[in-house]
């Protein structure tokens, strides 16, 4: 994974792969990929970040979404190749070097995760929301967080743990 | 599941795309892939070959001139709901455009994408055939115009040619009266089970389009609203062969229909 990004892409490498730039996190990586892999499984199994979770691979239950220039997107709905040229970031990407972010904090306040299967998707959702400008209302939460299944906490305490979050935000 | 090995060509430019769309293998084209990637990842569609035009970026603009708003096959369905051309010239298009899938969804998938792929139950589609919109389709072989009430041929099917990508949508502005818009759907984001576009002429008369009933969107006219309006939404839908489950989709019909009646005068009183 060397971090050039000179190259013209994508570039036809060995028979079935292309080499490729893809920006996650702040940092590029010139990874070769087949055109045919899920940008949710490159992020998980190529790069190592398996913050991302994967669900249903089919865009319904909004574990494996990820911010494609600070929109939330579906992983398992984007091929990597596609991605390449876009800022991508995950989870990882929204979690300091040290601690947690105040929405992580303000989950873990809240008891806002169970297994925690759904949170990387709901935080980067949610995230997004606080990020957006847009008002940050139980109304608002829960149409954000509408393509997001949790299985766990019947969906309160998540809500409770975004509009903390957005009180502190606007302190 | 993973979807099968296809060759990627990314398209740089509108020709590039119709070209590489006409030349190479089985070649089919991927904007959002909203639609597309669920088929993939399922190996119910495994093209040889995807032409990737969701890097056309400037095929995502909304302009108005001479009348018609004209809008790229690549706006996503996000740009709809929050556009502020558009919530003006046509506002119901933005509100309907609010009950696709879920905000992750709206983000990528593309207005083309959505009357390309033409899937009853789709909101856009409808809407399209509601507000006398044409379809620009552009190929190797020249351009035409379509109009979308003659695109829609049946379930999933179009007068798309297979070499042929949708460029741009043509809508007349400002739209002829006031359109009201329903849908019923079993949670928020799914595919509506029935939904209705309603438009009420300045004469009374107008036209009610549904979709999610049948094999694509269903558009009649009328001359007049009775007092008791449901009678007149039965009678336009008796010739309506409905998907399945007759007396549901038909009272659902029904249902959405008298909403969006209600919305559309609503707005005309406004
Ligand atoms: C969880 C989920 C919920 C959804 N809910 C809804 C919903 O409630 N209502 C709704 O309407 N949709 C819904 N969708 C589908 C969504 O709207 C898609 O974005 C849309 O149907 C397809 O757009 P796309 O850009 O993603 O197209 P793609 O998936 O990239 O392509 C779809 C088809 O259209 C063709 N195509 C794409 N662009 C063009 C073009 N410019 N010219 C010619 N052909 C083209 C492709 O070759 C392909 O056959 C949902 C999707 C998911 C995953
Ligand atoms: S794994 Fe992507 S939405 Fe479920
Ligand atoms: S915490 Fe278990 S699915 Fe949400």
């Amino acid at each position: 994974m060397s971090e050039t990004t000179q190259e013209v892409s994508p570039v036809e490498t060995r028979e079935g792969t292309v080499e490729i730039t893809l920006k996650v996190n702040g940092k590029s990586h010139r990874i070769a990929v087949e055109p045919r892999m899920l940008l949710s499984d490159v992020l998980r199994h190529e790069l190592g970040l398996t913050g991302t979770h994967v669900g249903c691979e089919q865009g319904v239950c909004g574990a494996c979404t990820v911010l494609v220039e600070g929109e939330p997107q579906r992983s398992c709905l984007m091929f990597a190749v596609q991605a390449e040229g876009r800022e991508i970031t995950t989870v990882e990407g929204l979690t300091p070097e040290a601690g947690l972010s105040p929405l992580q904090a303000a989950f873990e306040r809240h008891h806002a995760l169970q297994c925690g299967f759904c949170t990387p998707g709901m935080i980067v959702t949610c995230e997004a929301l606080l990020r957006s400008g847009r008002p940050v209302t139980e109304e608002t939460v829960r149409e954000a967080i509408s393509g997001n299944v949790c299985r766990c906490t019947g969906y309160q305490f998540i809500v409770d743990a975004v509009l903390d979050a957005a009180k502190e935000g606007a302190r | 599941m993973k979807p099968a090995p296809f060759q990627y060509h990314r398209a740089v430019s509108v020709d590039d795309a119709v070209t590489a769309l006409a030349t190479l293998p089985d070649a089919k084209l991927i904007a959002g892939g909203q639609s597309l990637i669920p088929l993939m990842n399922f190996r119910m569609s495994r093209p040889q070959t995807l032409v990737d035009i969701s890097h056309l970026d400037n095929l995502a603009s909304v302009t108005l001139s001479d009348g018609v708003l004209v809008l790229g096959a690549l706006l996503p369905h996000q740009r709809l709901c929050e556009d502020a051309l558009i919530r003006e010239q046509v506002p119901v298009l933005a509100e309907a455009a609010q009950h696709i899938g879920h905000w992750a969804i709206r983000t990528r998938g593309t207005l083309g994408g959505s009357l390309a792929h033409a899937d009853p139950a789709a909101e856009l589609p409808a809407a399209m055939v509601a507000l006398d919109a044409e379809f620009v389709l552009r190929s190797v072989r020249g351009t035409r115009t379509v109009a979308a009430r003659d695109f829609y041929l049946g379930f999933l099917t179009t007068d798309l040619a297979a070499d042929e990508m949708l460029t741009e949508v043509r809508i007349p502005v400002p739209p002829q009266g006031w359109y009201g818009f329903a849908e019923v759907a079993r949670r928020a984001g799914d595919f509506a089970l029935a939904g209705a576009y309603v438009q009420v002429r300045d004469d009374g008369g107008g036209s009610v389009t549904w979709f999610g009933i049948s094999g694509g969107p269903e558009r009649r006219e009328f001359e007049s609203v009775p007092e008791d309006a449901a009678a007149l939404w039965r009678e336009l839908l008796a010739d309506v062969d409905v998907t399945d489950d007759d007396d549901y989709r038909r009272h659902l019909g029904v249902l959405v229909a008298d909403w969006a009646y209600r919305r559309a005068q609503g707005e005309a009183q406004r």
